[in-house]
């Protein structure tokens, strides 16, 4: 089933320079009467621009920590991120983050909460300018006429979609999220993400995202990271969306490749995710090059040599 | 069905103060047959009433009330610095009040907010706030009536330390405990400090500090009284005093009456002040 492609297969579009890095990141905390505990380790994910990258694994592996070192607001261990050939030292307007809460100032209304990002961003630009280009991505996440209410006044999903609309209006280089529809029921989730996957595609953003949910990482991502079971969490692999680029939620489960996917995803977490330490014994694992796995319906290009050991 | 609420919690508080003035009332009824057992000294030193015997030194509430309209009608006039009328007396209790706590805003909020942004300042100060704030104000009179060598000024200042504690906490604490992830949202706009103190901070910390001022505006004009008793001249205090001197008991229950009025006066326009800076989360 699983078409299992050598390491390191996809060197040749890493040699176009990644826009972000993420580069032998960990995480440890000194344990109660001694020692250390490692969340996780040797963390390496070189994300492109214009890719959705999604972040699956079980609570308790660093899914936050590693967003939240992203953002810049936790430091590592160890190991960097580097943007643009720089080592990240602090948030950066570069980088918007979508909380898990929707994080709205109270007291501003949807346009005050909107424009307060875009004046950080465009110090210089005129009222009028700020007020034109917040209500362009409000109109975006669908919510012309509610420019004035509060976020108290506002349903779970419009909230987000605030979030959504500030985290856009500043246009920021990577957008990085964290469960942003965890909070959600059902239906508001899938409405938003169709509209998360309709702009993303629209703008080619960059995105980084943390989901426990199988079925939104295979709608929205190229590429789904997988980590194992915490303490001592890593990447175990990393699995290619290989579904259609234009795919629909509403379409999906028709595709060939669809339950493929979905049940590689479904392993990893029920099983996999827990015994990965005792697969890697068996075949070797290099931290910098994780397998990397396209699940489809027709196995392709089986490969069955050993992986390479560490490249330079 | 809240209308009706209103209504009918209208009616029952009309009710009680019918029953609490009728009661009064009855309580002061002149006693019959006691006319040859006053004192003619004593007499000489009540009321000419009062020496008749038939009535209690306590006023009925018609005579409180007579003495209330008495008040209202001329409440500015100035007949010698011992005799101005309750109105005067309570713009100097107000004055004085407005002054002290002014101040003590003016001190306590931007001091709270530098506390309260730094967790080195808080724990620093912490052990100098908890002793000083329980001391009563009156305590720190003489110190005040010795350095500052004016007894108003030393009201004033009396004031001002009593409405310092609670404004000061109350800033330290609302600008500590603002949540975490405004301030990364602050953190990752790249917002400035004094953007995200303005804009972030102070907007999060606004109703705390407003609760602050309110317990502040209260307890000042608790201790007014109390410090105008000690430091006489002026105002509402001293009044009272004054009057129980005078073993005036009507001018002193106008004078409670007027006091509590115009502390709910106070405590109404903060609690108004405090809606506009709320929020819903």
């Amino acid at each position: 089933m699983d078409a299992r492609v050598k390491p390191g297969h996809d060197e040749g579009p890493l040699m176009t320079k990644p826009l972000i890095s993420i580069e032998a990141l960990a995480r440890r905390y000194p344990k109660h009467g001694g020692g250390e505990t490692t969340v996780f380790q040797d963390v390496w994910l070189p994300i492109r621009k214009g890719e959705f990258v999604c972040l699956i694994g079980h609570s308790g592996c660093g899914k936050t920590t590693i967003l939240n070192v992203l953002a810049g607001l936790d430091q590592p261990s160890a190991g960097v991120v580097i943007v643009d050939g720089r080592e990240i030292s602090g948030p950066s307007l570069d980088r918007a983050v979508i909380f898990q809460g929707h994080s709205l100032l109270p007291w501003m209304t949807v346009m005050q909460n909107v424009a307060f990002a875009v004046t950080s961003r465009r110090p210089d630009w005129r009222k009028d300018k700020v007020r034109a280009h917040c209500q362009k991505y409000i109109d975006v996440v669908h919510l012309t006429g509610s420019e004035h209410k509060k976020p108290a006044e506002l349903s779970g999903g419009m909230k987000q979609r605030v979030g959504i609309a500030r985290a856009l209006a500043i246009e920021p280089k990577m957008l990085l999220m964290d469960e942003p529809f965890s909070a959600l029921d059902a239906l508001t989730r899938g409405s938003l993400q169709d509209e998360v996957r309709r702009i993303c595609t629209a703008t080619e953003q960059t995105v980084f995202m943390i989901t426990h949910d199988i079925d939104e990482a295979m709608l929205l991502a190229d590429r789904i990271v997988l980590m194992t079971n915490g303490p001592e969490a890593k990447i175990a692999e990393i699995v290619e969306n290989t579904l259609p680029k234009d795919r629909q939620r509403t379409d999906i489960h028709k595709h060939a490749n669809y339950y493929a996917l979905r049940n590689h995803l479904l392993d990893f977490l029920v099983t996999r995710s827990k015994t990965f330490a005792s697969e890697i014994g068996a075949k070797g694992y290099d931290p910098r090059h994780p397998p990397v796995v396209r699940p489809g319906a027709k196995p392709t290009a089986v490969e069955t040599e050993p992986p390479k050991a560490a490249s330079a | 069905m809240e209308r009706s609420l209103s209504l009918r919690a209208a009616i029952l508080s009309l009710a009680i103060l019918a029953g609490l003035i009728g009661a009064w009332h009855f309580a002061t009824l002149p006693t019959t047959g006691a006319a040859g057992d006053v004192d003619p000294e004593y007499a000489a030193l009540v009321s000419g009433s009062a020496a008749e015997g038939q009535k209690s030194a306590f006023p009925t509430p018609a005579d409180v009330g007579a003495t209330l309209w008495k008040h209202l009608k001329d409440p500015f006039y100035v007949r010698g610095a011992n005799d101005q009328g309750v109105g005067i007396q309570l713009a100097y209790s107000l004055g004085r009040v407005l002054v002290g706590y002014g101040l003590a805003a003016l001190v306590a909020i931007p001091l709270g907010f530098l506390i309260g942004m730094s967790p080195l300042v808080y724990r620093a100060l912490d052990p100098f706030i908890q002793i000083l704030k329980p001391i009563s104000p009156l305590a720190w009179m003489p110190l005040a009536l010795y350095t500052i060598k004016d007894s108003g000024i030393s009201a004033v200042f009396v004031i001002f330390i009593c409405s310092l504690w609670p404004m000061l906490i109350n800033t330290a604490f609302g600008v500590a405990s603002v949540r975490k992830e405004w301030l990364n949202v602050a953190a990752t706009l790249e917002v400035g400090p004094l953007r995200k103190a303005f804009r972030v901070i102070l907007p999060a910390a606004a109703p705390t500090i407003m609760t602050g001022m309110r317990i502040s505006i209260g307890i000042a004009w608790l201790v007014i009284v109390a410090a105008e008793m000690l430091v006489g001249g002026t105002g509402i205090g001293y009044f009272v005093w004054n009057e129980w001197n005078n073993l005036s008991i009507g001018n002193i229950l106008t004078a409670i009456l007027l006091i509590g009025l115009v502390g709910m006066i106070l405590d109404v326009a903060l609690a108004r002040t405090a809606r506009l800076v709320a929020y819903r989360e």
